[in-house]
């Protein structure tokens, strides 16, 4: 019970609580999340990944149903706390960005927490060079790229060291490229730190990285598990709005089409190599 | 034209100008400004000019591009200087023809007040150009300190401040973009009379309006999660560095008064 880093108990949550007609967003979900492990929420439009998100953090508390994290619950005198080890980075790169330059930016977690500035400093310093943007330590954010710029989010929320990372549809913004330095960063961050991510996304291509997925829909959760088994169900996915990953769909309409493949391949490297040792297997 | 104005624009540099503290720069300016009134006569008004053009120098900003840039200030400058000549009635008559009359407290009044636009524009134009915005920001912060006490939400202020000048770029890109989108739909905003001009700003405005008050709203979650308290128990990322240029720099504005009292008629 200790390892929970993050745990929802039958948590509901609706925006217009008088008013009955309006469905909630978030409906009796419930799920715990350990130290160390990469988590994604995936779910299309509507189905109450946002909420989450904001659940999370404590942007927003459950009408009923309990939020805990790092062991504490989530109220308002243990909020800070708990967001102080917490990071979190959203959608839009632009509009999450708050210093004048790249490394005002990442300070700016670590002035509002009273870090003392020669701390500071080397923490500026620790969390670029984690990301790898040290050289761009006195860009301005319009000369930036929206990977980069996603790259600084991420140092502005490592620079609190924090426990948790949550990325809400931080790659959705971005051009393929952008999207591959950000989902590098983090793997990259995974192998080094072991950090604990979350990542709300509609990607499943990013999902895929994932050890565990959590599938919502219409404020409910649908489906749990790892994502070759999530992503065997394909049918559900798709119904519910959801692209499989190309390699995954390509695997399924290659077993339609008879070519006798040797597993699920859930990422394109794996169904290149399955497919150029095809004949010399047989 | 955008691009040769100067104003609020900053020259990155590494003059002796441009190493100054913040604070002292902006003190600087202010003291300057009320300095300048002292001046009443050529001398005077002379030692003024001569200053100028050696802070100038010292920034190592080139006189061609600061005149340049600031070519709508002269016009302001010669209209001062004409309406002085032709409205001011003292002295004796220097030059008559027909309805123009010149006289020479005119001259006088018309040459010494050009040259205390000049001086301002040139030493204010200085402070912007060799100071970053979030210098100058950080500046003001730190000289409104002691109006805390009287509840000015100074740290607040400054925050405005700084996140204006970290949004402008954005906005200006975003411009842009809205004015293609409503050019590919085919509003015509260039041309047309004045009032139809003014009219086909609206369909630009209001996308613009909206969309800040969407970076607003996403700003403020982000900086609530990222634990933005407001100005109580912060830290400064930013420090300030006094060092002996900028005692020196404020040292000698007190000789340069000094001076200009002694010569004052």
């Amino acid at each position: 019970m200790n390892s929970n880093i993050l745990s929802f108990e039958n948590v509901t949550f609706t925006y217009a609580p008088e008013d009955e007609t309006v469905k909630p967003a978030v409906k009796d979900l419930s799920f715990s999340i350990q130290d160390g492990e990469w988590i994604a929420l995936v779910g299309h439009n509507g189905s109450g990944k946002s909420t989450i998100a904001k659940l999370m953090n404590g942007l927003l508390f459950p009408q009923t149903g309990k939020v805990s994290a790092m062991g504490r619950m989530m109220e308002e005198e243990s909020l800070w706390d708990i967001r102080s080890q917490m990071g979190m980075v959203f959608q839009n790169p632009d509009n999450q960005f708050v210093g004048a330059t790249v490394q005002d930016d990442v300070a700016f977690a670590l002035e509002n927490n009273g870090v003392p500035h020669k701390e500071m400093v080397l923490r500026v310093k620790e969390a670029l060079h984690q990301v790898k943007m040290e050289a761009y330590f006195d860009h301005e954010p319009h000369h930036l790229s929206g990977g980069q710029k996603q790259r600084v989010a991420i140092a502005g929320a490592l620079a609190l060291r924090p426990r948790l990372l949550i990325l809400d549809e931080a790659t959705s913004m971005l051009d393929p490229q952008g999207r591959m330095e950000v989902i590098e960063t983090i793997r990259e961050l995974r192998r080094a730190t072991g950090l604990t991510v979350i990542s709300i996304t509609h990607d499943l291509e990013e999902a895929a990285m994932a050890d565990r997925i959590l599938v919502m829909n219409a404020g409910h959760k649908q489906l749990e598990g790892t994502p070759e088994a999530v992503f065997l169900s394909g049918n559900q996915l798709t119904t519910m709005g959801l692209d499989l990953p190309f390699a995954m769909r390509m695997t399924h309409l290659l077993r339609e089409a008879g070519v006798e493949l040797e597993a699920e391949h859930m990422t394109e490297d794996e169904l290149v190599d399955d497919l150029w040792t095809y004949y010399s297997r047989k | 034209m955008m691009e040769k104005m100067i104003f609020g624009r900053f020259i990155p540099g590494n003059s002796i100008i441009h190493q100054m503290d913040p604070r002292a720069k902006i003190s600087f300016v202010f003291v300057f400004i009320a300095i300048v009134f002292i001046a009443n006569s050529a001398v005077t008004y002379g030692i003024l000019l001569g200053f100028t053009l050696l802070v100038v120098f010292l920034s190592k900003i080139r006189l061609y591009f600061l005149i340049n840039g600031l070519k709508p200030v002269f016009i302001l400058l010669i209209f001062t200087f004409f309406l002085h000549i032709f409205f001011t009635r003292e002295g004796d008559l220097l030059l008559d023809i027909g309805f123009i009359e010149i006289y020479e407290e005119g001259l006088r009044q018309g040459i010494f007040i050009s040259i205390r636009f000049l001086v301002l524009v040139f030493i204010t134009s200085i402070l912007t150009l060799t100071t970053s915005p979030i210098s100058i920001t950080d500046g003001i912060e730190v000289l409104l300190g002691p109006f805390k006490r009287v509840k000015l939400p100074v740290h607040e202020l400054a925050l405005m401040m700084s996140i204006s000048l970290r949004f402008i770029p954005t906005l200006m890109d975003e411009t842009g973009k809205i004015l293609k989108a409503q050019m590919a739909r085919g509003s015509d905003i260039g041309s047309g009379p004045m009032k139809e001009r003014i009219k086909a700003v609206v369909p630009l405005l209001i996308p613009l309006f909206v969309s800040a008050f969407k970076r607003a709203e996403d700003l403020a979650t982000a900086m609530e999660v990222r634990g933005y308290r407001g100005g109580e128990g912060r830290t400064r990322y930013r420090q300030l560095d006094w060092r002996f240029v900028d005692s020196l720099s404020l040292l000698v504005l007190a000789g340069l008064a000094g001076m200009l009292w002694y010569f004052r008629v």
